[in-house]
């Protein structure tokens, strides 16, 4: 149920008094950056609080940043006074501290739906491609049972027999005008 | 006042002995379980109470405000008010301003709600130093 979009990657190293250290191994994560070096598993310890950035919870268990700079904890003591004292810049700052997105870019649009239609395209032209192919070289020769002039004295030899006289076929055939009723 | 119709009712333990048929309500024909049903005002009492305490500790808060985002509507403007305050409480501006950016969102598609919500919430705001996210810039991408 835990949508993983961007973890918090912690170091696992130095963890005293635990002795069954539980590791979850994550597979790559989107970054680009990490595509293009060597592929590392990135150990999460998932036994601990962990940040995501979701609409139906606001206040995730821990805030995004784990190390604060000195400005960082000077503007934190800051926050302990009057907010109306904080600039705007400083309001911003303590936000982003605290969370990664905003609700605005987790609800920002994204461009799938051209990957996802254009998938659906492709695939379906190379079905298409098949069943050409299939009809080139796997259909046998067409019977001649198809032919025009087969189907019309097919027909006559149906109505000659009358099949179905009483409710189908012959009786819908007007044999006095030699047309259909 | 923004509730959908069917909330989760908040029964404690009731005993059958009380329970009513279904079918004796000539206008509620719902046929909900047997335990008494909460008012919207018990509903905001209580959250309010819940945020009001003194010495609320972040755990809470946190708890709180995702299981309110978690129901199937707007908390209403007393609620976040008591929820602000106890972010000025536990000395958390960026949650404060997350809170509000979560209430718009709940609105969802009634556009109108978050605009009623900050005119209600005008007076704490400006006491506690609140900015709103729209002023910090962050409801745009």
């Amino acid at each position: 149920m835990i949508l993983v979009s961007k973890m918090m990657l912690r170091l696992t190293a130095g963890r005293v008094g635990s002795l069954v250290a539980r590791r979850a191994t994550v597979a790559l994560t989107t970054n680009s950056a990490r595509m293009a070096s060597h592929e590392v598993a990135q150990t999460v310890d998932m036994s601990q609080p962990m940040y995501v950035d979701r609409l139906d919870t606001p206040l995730p268990d821990k805030p995004y940043t784990d190390v604060l700079t000195a400005a960082d904890k000077s503007l934190k003591q800051k926050e302990k006074g009057p907010w109306s004292q904080l600039t705007q810049e400083e309001k911003l700052a303590l936000y982003r501290l605290a969370f990664h997105q905003t609700y605005s870019e987790m609800k920002r649009p994204s461009a799938e739906w051209k990957t996802v239609l254009g998938g659906m395209f492709i695939f379906m032209g190379f079905t298409g491609l098949l069943v050409w192919w299939q009809t080139a070289y796997v259909y046998p020769a067409r019977p001649r049972t198809f032919d025009e002039e087969w189907q019309a004295k097919q027909l006559q030899r149906m109505l000659d027999m009358k099949v179905n006289p009483i409710e189908g076929f012959s009786a819908k055939w007007d044999y006095e005008k030699g047309q259909w009723k | 006042m923004f509730r959908a119709v069917f909330r989760l009712s908040a029964t404690g333990a009731r005993s059958l002995a009380r329970s009513r048929p279904c079918y004796s309500a000539p206008l509620a024909s719902r046929c909900y379980s047997h335990g008494k049903v909460e008012t919207d005002e018990e509903f905001d009492a209580r959250w309010v109470t819940y945020f009001s305490k003194p010495d609320i500790d972040a755990w809470e808060l946190r708890k709180g405000m995702n299981t309110l985002i978690g129901y199937d509507l707007v908390p209403e403007a007393k609620i976040l008010d008591s929820a602000l305050r106890a972010c000025r409480r536990l000395n958390d501006l960026a949650s404060a301003i997350r809170i509000l950016e979560a209430v718009k969102d709940k609105a969802g598609p009634h556009k109108d709600i978050y605009p009623y919500l900050i005119q209600e919430l005008k007076p704490t705001l400006s006491e506690l130093g609140i900015s709103t996210p729209e002023e910090l810039g962050i409801d745009k991408l």
